[in-house]
């Protein structure tokens, strides 16, 4: 894939994005709110994603990025809210259920189960069986060479624990089970946080590639250079809240910056300050 | 999307010694290897020892007899420590199962015609009805294995002896008595061979079908030396133990009364009536099978490797990790009333001390088998190789006329030297 030809396709996409705006965003969550013994981890967000469209979440560390996209993966239960999807409230309260609506996710951890090989993690909960319900693992693995052959062809080690696999390749593995199943939705917390160069281009090309089949994509990533490349929309959070969301046309990497280590919007933060986080 | 990545070509294949690489292309399991290696040494090293008297059809026998017991209970211990959990209360629940159906026989039901039967339902239902209660308050009240089986531990024991205030109760059913083993309770020289032919054809069957799979999909094969010596080894395996089980006969005394009352002249020498497969050992065959079978090839299995890989993907990915975790107990509980009814039928009694260290027998043969107890690593097959090893050094030490605390003080040295040697070898295999 050249860069021209991603190019293209990503500025098609953002103009589906817009087209697709008239209708219910492919997801809604409406006054979010997750508490952890006192601590509002996400205090009231509200935060929405269209087809096609990739929405970058950043913030410092415990800004609430990950425990927000953990409510809509369904790992961690909200306390109060409401979850929209295609305008239709829905109740996830355990990751079945948001696989169920085809949202899948990355995780930063990976979530692997170590002790077993590729296939069998790519089809974690989701194994494919033969007539009588024992496992096939014959055509999970054929599955799994499949798409690994479209995401990472230098992967070989199909019959050893992913323990054994280096960091790039179990990415590749978490990464191939989100993308195996169709899914609508994607967060991807973190995609290229283990990676080497190399393999962070082609999960940028991925992430474009998919963003072109209509995927609406979380994307949470400390790398700011990253998000502003491949979002279409942003939000900043800072100590559980939405700072803003901007739509990157309209803000710099610097005002970006700065909401994200002042928790201020642009307009907010004085010269003063703003010359002390460039400087 | 095609370029290579660097960070791939650090971790692909690395030309390895050239013995290695070959046990690689058969995709034998080299644990479960060295554990028939260290299993043949002992053997042989016993048999040198004792001056022969260990490697006889005799001894071989009643070794595979006294392994049953503990060796059905590890096939289920290692799913529950391969999830990350223990269960100690496994031999006061054989106890307390071992004596609810000597109950069913002596004092319940007497007199009817199926009691043995009624004993074995009786005791199936009972055994996974506690193991789930235990199963249950571990996996949904969230109190750790360790303490709810600790605490069954105490609670089976104590109310086997509220029973029948601790008495003896004998004699089992006829027909129960069968499960315990003995010339009586085994399957006689030509079933022993038709199950023996049963498991070449099991073995060449899964050896074919499995090839024809792999070339279906395209996968790389199986060196085709490998495939027909591990066929050999296998069949090998399976009709030689046929072989030493037939190579025992019935006690001089019963072989005479046989003859007695089938009117049989006896030829001079006695009469020499091959035993076969004891009925425990076909048992273990059997459970092995299936619990191999629920471990590699079920979902069920899948998911108790993958919570003991890690809790938190399994339950990101999806899993009932609570209905799995109780479900392991269940199936303890079921594979503990097998052994209990074995157990209670080979002694033809129920009594209080039936299953007394059980618990540590059967979690040392899990271990030794090569289960991990940081979860997600075991076998079945291993823990009943587990098994096997723990008796034979167990019965070794008794042909040898090692007193009872020296067996117990190189059982537990063999134990802490297995893991130990596991470990090294396992740290030594990742670098």
């Amino acid at each position: 894939m050249t860069i021209e030809s991603s190019a293209t396709t990503a500025t098609t996409a953002t103009a589906a994005a817009a087209i697709a705006a008239d209708q219910p965003p492919l997801v809604e969550m409406r006054d979010i709110r997750v508490s952890f013994g006192g601590v509002h981890a996400v205090d009231h967000v509200t935060i929405d994603l269209h087809a096609g469209e990739v929405v970058g979440l950043v913030g410092g560390n415990g800004a609430g990025k990950s425990t927000l996209m953990r409510v809509l993966s369904g790992a961690t239960p909200a306390d109060s809210g409401q979850i929209l999807i295609e305008g239709k409230p829905v109740t996830i309260s355990n990751p079945r259920d948001a696989k169920t609506y085809g949202i899948e996710t990355i995780y930063q951890t990976l979530a692997l189960a170590d002790n077993i090989d590729a296939a069998a993690n790519l089809f974690l909960g989701r194994e494919l069986t033969s007539r009588l319900g024992s496992l096939d693992d014959g055509a999970m693995e054929a599955a799994t060479r499949k798409i690994m052959f479209r995401l990472n062809p230098n992967f070989k080690n199909f019959k050893v624990p992913v323990k054994s696999l280096s960091g790039g390749q179990r990415q590749s593995v978490a990464i191939a089970r989100a993308v195996h199943f169709n899914a609508r939705i994607l967060i991807m917390d973190e995609p290229t946080a283990a990676l080497g160069p190399a393999e962070t281009a082609q999960v940028r090309d991925l992430v474009r590639q998919l963003k072109a089949e209509g995927i609406g994509i979380f994307l949470i990533s400390h790398d700011i250079h990253d998000v502003y490349d491949l979002s279409d929309r942003i939000s900043v959070m800072y100590h559980g809240r939405v700072v803003d969301t901007v739509t990157k046309d309209k803000s710099s990497t610097d005002d970006i910056l700065a909401m994200i280590i002042m928790g201020k919007k642009p307009h907010e933060v004085t010269s003063e300050e703003m010359a002390q986080i460039l400087a | 999307m095609t370029q290579a990545s660097p960070g791939d070509g650090l971790t692909a294949e690395r030309p390895r010694r050239s013995i290695r690489s070959l046990l690689q292309s058969t995709e034998v399991d080299t644990r479960l290897l060295g554990m028939i290696l260290a299993l043949a040494i002992i053997w042989v090293g016993f048999n040198i020892m004792s001056g022969g008297l260990f490697l006889t059809s005799r001894n071989l026998w009643n070794l595979s007899v006294q392994s049953s017991s503990i060796a059905i209970m590890a096939t289920g211990m290692v799913l529950i420590i391969v999830s990350r959990n223990i269960d100690l209360s496994v031999g006061s629940l054989l106890g307390f199962l071992g004596y609810t159906m000597a109950m069913v026989q002596v004092v319940w039901f007497p007199t009817n015609p199926l009691t043995w039967l009624i004993a074995l339902v009786v005791g199936v239902f009972l055994g996974a009805i506690i193991g789930g209660f235990q199963g249950f308050i571990i996996a949904y009240g969230k109190v750790p294995a360790f303490i709810v089986t600790l605490g069954g531990f105490l609670v089976w024991r104590g109310l086997l002896f509220e029973y029948a205030l601790g008495q003896t109760l004998a004699p089992m059913d006829p027909t129960f008595q069968l499960l315990g083993g003995g010339p009586t309770g085994s399957l006689g020289e030509s079933y022993s061979w038709i199950v023996g032919i049963l498991a070449c054809l099991g073995i060449i069957y899964s050896l074919i079908s499995g090839r024809r799979r792999r070339r279906g999909y395209g996968f790389p094969l199986r060196p085709r030396w490998a495939e027909v010596t591990i066929g050999v080894l296998g069949c090998g395996a399976a009709l030689g133990a046929v072989w030493v089980a037939n190579n025992y006969f019935w006690p001089v005394e019963l072989a005479k009364s046989y003859a007695q009352t089938h009117n049989i002249v006896e030829p001079p020498g006695g009469l020499q009536i091959p035993t076969g497969i004891a009925f425990p050992v076909l048992i273990v065959l059997v459970v092995g099978l299936v619990m191999s079978f629920i471990a590699t090839r079920r979902r069920f299995g899948r998911y108790v490797f993958a919570i003991g890989g890690n809790p938190e993907a399994a339950e990101l990915g999806g899993i009932n990790t609570r209905r799995t975790i109780v479900s392991t107990y269940v199936l303890m509980g079921i594979l503990c009333s097998i052994s209990a009814a074995i157990s209670t039928a080979r002694l033809n009694a129920g009594v209080t001390s039936l299953g007394v260290q059980n618990e540590l027998d059967v979690i040392a043969a899990a271990v030794i088998g090569g289960t991990s107890f940081s979860g997600g690593i075991g076998t079945v097959p291993g823990a009943i190789l587990g098994a096997v090893v723990m008796q034979s050094l167990r019965s070794g030490m008794v042909l040898l006329r090692v007193d009872s605390p020296v067996q117990d003080i190189v059982v537990g040295c063999v134990l802490v030297a297995a893991v130990g040697l596991d470990t090294f070898l396992r740290r030594g295999n990742k670098r």
